[in-house]
């Protein structure tokens, strides 16, 4: 992975948080995943084929989600399936948003949502996955990108 | 008074799908079905026959592109707003080419989904 790919997917991150809640949200420096798990309570997977390969998965605390959905549904009250879904869309939406950049043989598949502290979401050994922090209000969620 | 155009929600995210429903609300309009991948929104189409579908394209089952084809075959006047995350050009052409009036990228605002909308109607 180059440089520039991690600028495309930081800029559909924040691009999303600014449409979706016209508020901005910030993204760190981003790093080289360790063993060490990037994992919060709801995680939305994913997989990219075609040109690129690999996976692309966005983590977030079950506030953040309800946060999120509350405002974006203008509703005080939200399910759990709601937070569920709003994970997968919004990695859907970010790695679909790239495809600007990369054209339509970056192939994205439909999300996988993971509930709940998993372990670690595995990704491929041989390919570096790299970590971008974002924060939104308060709440810190990580976007993780990991191509071929 | 005109009848409610009889609309369709297409989309595997029941909060895009609650989203839609919320910023259309306002317009003449009776939302007769929903459906949450490819394959039941072709049956749904089937049966419902609705005047305008928003139709998302990475979906379960069967993708968006090839349920444009489908539900064209069994009515070729329906109207399609495509509204996906995918951005790039060449989808975006290649949904017009198969019969789509209309193309949303998400994500969306209030706005852009009305405007899109009140146009495909016009």
């Amino acid at each position: 992975m180059k440089e520039t790919d991690l600028h495309f997917f930081i800029d559909s991150t924040l691009n999303y948080f600014d449409e979706v809640t016209r508020e901005k949200a910030q993204t760190g420096i981003p790093y080289i995943k360790s063993q060490d798990p990037v994992v919060l309570d709801y995680t939305g997977i994913i997989g990219i084929s075609g040109k690129r390969k690999g996976s692309v998965y966005i983590t977030a605390s079950q506030d953040m989600l309800i946060n999120l959905a509350q405002l974006i549904l203008n509703q005080s009250s939200v399910s759990n399936e709601d937070v569920k879904d709003l994970i997968g869309e919004i990695a859907n939406t970010i790695s679909g948003n790239v495809r600007q950049a990369y054209g339509s043989d970056f192939m994205i598949s439909v999300p996988v949502v993971v509930e709940g502290h998993a372990k670690d979401i595995r990704m491929p050994d041989d390919v570096q996955a790299f970590v971008i922090p974002i924060t939104w209000r308060s709440f810190q969620s990580f976007l993780v990108v990991c191509l071929e | 008074m005109a009848q409610p155009v009889k609309l369709m929600i297409v989309d595997d995210s029941s909060i895009i799908r609650k989203l839609i429903q919320n910023y259309l609300n306002e317009y003449h309009i009776e939302i007769v079905g929903e459906a949450g991948d490819g394959k039941s929104a072709v049956e749904l189409f089937r049966v419902l026959r609705p005047d305008l579908v928003t139709m998302d394209i990475v979906m379960p089952e069967m993708d968006g592109l090839s349920v444009i084809d489908e539900i064209r075959k069994i009515d070729p006047n329906v109207k399609i707003m495509v509204v996906t995350a995918l951005s790039d050009k060449s989808t975006g052409i290649e949904a017009m080419k198969r019969g789509a009036k209309s193309y949303v990228v998400k994500p969306f605002t209030p706005d852009k989904l009305k405007n899109a909308f009140v146009k495909l109607l016009q």
